[in-house]
Order: C-alpha cells, then structure tokens, then sequence
C-alpha cells in the first residue's frame, strides 16, 4: 500500500515536472533566438560563415528546383513569340537597319579613337574579367532584398564584385561560398551605389531602401533633374564601372527623388559578375585554371 | 495517436513526412519566380507548414524543429539568424495551446484560425525586422504578403492533408 502510494505520488509529480520542462525548453530557445539576433547585428564571422555554409550546402537543391521554373519561363517566351512574331520581325528588321547606320558610326569612332590615343600613347583599361550565372532564389521578401546565384569562389567570385545584367546594374557581392554567392540588390536597404545623372552631370548616391524605388540621394538642391533623366554608375571607388545604366528618374519632387531601375529584378535569370580592376578582386593569372585563361575574358557558371 | 515506434525504415520516413514538407515549403516559398512583384508579395509557405502540422502533428513538429527550420531559412533569406526561428517558435506555443479548438473542426474553422496567426506572425517579422535593420520597412507589401498567404493557405493545406494521408497516418485528438 506504502510502496503504491509511492508510486502514485511520483506519477503526479512527473507531470508538472514535464510541463515546467516544456515551458523552460521554450524560454531557453526564444534567449537563444534574441542571443543569436544579436550576435547577427554584430556581424559576427562565425555566423556570416555558417550562413555560407548552409547556403552552400543547398545550393544544389535550388539550382535543380530552379530548372523547371525556368523551363516555363521558356515555353511561355515561345508562346507569347509565337504570336508575336510577325510584328516582331518588322520591329526588328527597323531596329537592324537603324544599328547598320550606329555601326558604321561606330566603326568611323573607332578609327579616329584609335588614332587619337595613337597620338597621346594612351594607355587602355583593362577590360573586366565576367563570370555569368543563374540565379537560384530569391530570398528575403519585403524585408531583405537579395538573390542567390549558383556560381561562389570556385568561378573566382569574391565579396563586393559588381553584379549587372545586359541592361544594367543588378547589385554587388555580398557572401561568397564555394559554388554559390549572394547578390546585395541594388534595391536593399544596404546598398549604396556612387552614380551620375546624365543629363547635368551631378554625382549622385543611388540608395536602396527595401522598396522597388531606390532613392536618389546627395543630389545639390538646385540641380535641374527631371523625371526621365537617366542615372548611371559613375565609377567612384571602383566596384562598378563608369557608365552603366542604373535607372531612370521616375519621381522628382522637393522631398524626394527616386528612379525605375533599368534591370527587372522580377525576370533576372541570369547575372554577370564583373571583376572591375580593384586590385585583388581576382587571382592572379597563374592561379586562374588554363580552361579560364582560353576563354580569355568571359566564364560561365551553370 | 498511431504510435508504432520508428522500427523500420518506413516508419522513419513517415516520422520525418512534417519536417521534409515544411523544409520543402521554405525551398519553395524563395524559388525566383518570373511574376512582377511576385517576391516582395510572396506568401509565407513555411509558416502553413508549421501551422498545419502543429495542430495535426504536433509530436512530429516539435518546437526544436520548428527552431531549427527558421535558422535555416534565416540563413537562406539572409536575415539576422534568429529571427524566423523566433517567430516560428512563438507560432508554435500559440498553436500547440489552441489546437484543441482546431483539431476536428470544419476547415473553415482551421482556416480562420491560419488567418488569425498569419498577420501576427507578419506583423511580428516586420516590427523585429525594422528594429534590427534600423528603419521602418515598406509595410504595404507585408499586407500583400499577409493576404496572399491566407488565400493560397487552402492550396497549400490540401497537398499537406493529403501527404499526412499517405504516409503519417490518421491522426487523432490525444
């Protein structure tokens, strides 16, 4: 009876004791949680580096479920050709035209250049290293504008190379893994991107601020910018080269001035990752793999 | 409550059904989708995963998986690790206390309560994620987010209803 009693009043301890446990497990993880968001704030090496290695890891995962989304993106492109494609063909056979008579401007240009710098001994930039990639994710929603794309150390991709597509500025290099890398957006709340506005020639800091409308900012309140104008980057501390598009100026008010990227983040399936003469941003030659150095200027990372 | 121990191999593999669809959810929810202001606006699919699988398994979700599945997508977004495994684990506490009101009920009763949960869980993110990124962030798109979550939610409860069908079992209000 003794040793029944016993036993019962153990029973009943054990269950006060589970839920005492239970609620202890959940405050030790929510500290652990603030600890961890904290110690994120502080950009801690060992946390970006964990980052990495998980993004790294799944890497693969993304690339392969990426595939099919591509694929429709695709078939839909052909589709939508399909029924295109006589207006299309007009549209482009004008535009053909058009570039015949830029290209045999060009080509004058570039014979009086060429004699030009002939005269001067001038001494040409290097022209950028490019590795292309595809973007495998779009993370981070309304609050963390990034993308993942599948091409990290190996493709001698570093921390704070220029990202851009064939229309424009898409961001820079933020984390670097072996096979995959994040791309700051040009759009996030972090980025800063040194720019010039075309038109009159101010410099200008294009700044992300989490919305699809970076602000214009560090612009001399009696410059003249009108909406329309287009910003591009100005190449002031070297990530990005000088002259490429960046956005038009889309809102320009007394308070306010922001543009409409060139780039459509929305439909960027591939990227380019520029190496832009920033001493160190690249191996030096004899460590680059011979496959790289014949394909001369331009990789690919698929 | 189908309580076989994890024996076999099968067993095993039925046993990790709610995590493998939640971390499946988190690939799923940041895949790039070619629609405009489709990534700002994205519904909040592993947050269903969780909800889903607290009430209808909540010995298969424990709070250190759910933990574990906001560190992971906080290192795949990108954000302050901790943040996601917050907000999931608050998820959690809050559903694991009313799921007895949930369990066995119309689905239009499972859904009000998802539609209760999404905005708090947003909300939540939003506020924590403005104080640690040190400016208010566009809320707008958080509104879209939180509509869009709750609409597509049915979509995705179906396909989870119909793989705990398949390979966790019945389940039963213990």
């Amino acid at each position: 009876m003794v040793k029944r009693n016993a036993s019962m009043s153990v029973a009943g301890l054990a269950v006060p004791v589970r839920i005492w446990a239970q609620r202890f497990a959940f405050l030790v993880l929510l500290a652990f949680a603030f600890a961890l968001m904290l110690l994120s704030k502080a950009e801690t090496g060992a946390l970006q580096n964990a980052r990495v290695f998980i993004v790294d890891g799944v890497a693969p995962i993304l690339s392969v479920m990426s595939r099919p989304v591509e694929a429709g993106q695709e078939v839909s492109r052909s589709v939508r050709n399909f029924f295109v494609v006589h207006a299309e063909n007009d549209r482009l056979r004008q535009e053909n035209e058009r570039l015949i008579r830029w290209m045999q401007a060009a080509r004058q240009l570039e014979v009086e250049n060429a004699t030009l710098r002939a005269q001067l001994e001038y001494v040409p930039e290097m022209a950028p290293r490019a590795v292309t990639a595809r973007v495998i994710a779009d993370t981070g929603g309304g609050f963390f504008h990034s993308l993942l794309i599948n091409a990290g150390a190996r493709h001698f991709v570093q921390r704070g190379q220029a990202v851009v597509s064939h229309a424009g500025v898409v961001g820079r290099i933020a984390e670097v893994g072996d096979r995959s890398a994040r791309v700051l957006l040009l759009t996030d709340l972090n980025s800063r991107i040194p720019a010039i506005v075309e038109s009159t020639g101010d410099r200008v800091i294009v700044t992300g601020n989490n919305s699809r409308w970076p602000a214009v900012t560090y612009l001399a309140s009696n410059s003249p910018v009108s909406v329309g104008d287009r910003v591009v980057t100005s190449g002031d501390g070297g990530v990005f080269p000088p002259g490429l598009p960046i956005g038009t100026i889309s809102e320009a008010s007394e308070t306010r001035i922001v543009l409409q990227p060139v780039v459509d983040l929305a439909r960027l399936s591939e990227a380019r990752i520029l190496d832009y003469g920033v001493e160190g941003i690249l191996p030096p030659p004899e460590k680059v793999p011979a496959v790289d150095r014949a394909a001369s200027s331009t990789g690919t990372a698929k | 409550m189908n309580q076989t121990g994890i024996g076999t191999f099968g067993d095993l593999a039925r046993r990790v059904v709610p995590g493998v669809t939640t971390v499946f959810l988190v690939f799923l929810a940041h895949l790039h989708l070619p629609f405009p202001y489709y990534t700002e606006i994205a519904p909040a699919l592993p947050l269903m995963g969780v909800y889903y699988w607290v009430v209808f398994r909540p010995d298969l979700m424990p709070r250190v998986l759910v933990f574990g599945i906001g560190l992971f997508q906080d290192a795949l977004i990108g954000a302050p690790f901790g943040l996601t495994a917050m907000i999931y684990l608050l998820t959690h506490a809050f559903v694991f206390s009313q799921r007895r009101f949930l369990v066995g009920k119309p689905f239009w009763i499972f859904w009000s309560g998802f539609a209760i949960v999404s905005p708090v869980a947003g909300a939540l993110t939003w506020i924590v994620a403005s104080a640690l990124r040190g400016a208010v962030l566009p809320s707008d798109v958080v509104l879209a987010s939180i509509g869009l979550t709750i609409v597509v939610f049915p979509v995705v409860a179906w396909f989870l209803l119909r793989s705990q069908r398949w390979l966790v079992g019945a389940t039963e209000l213990s």
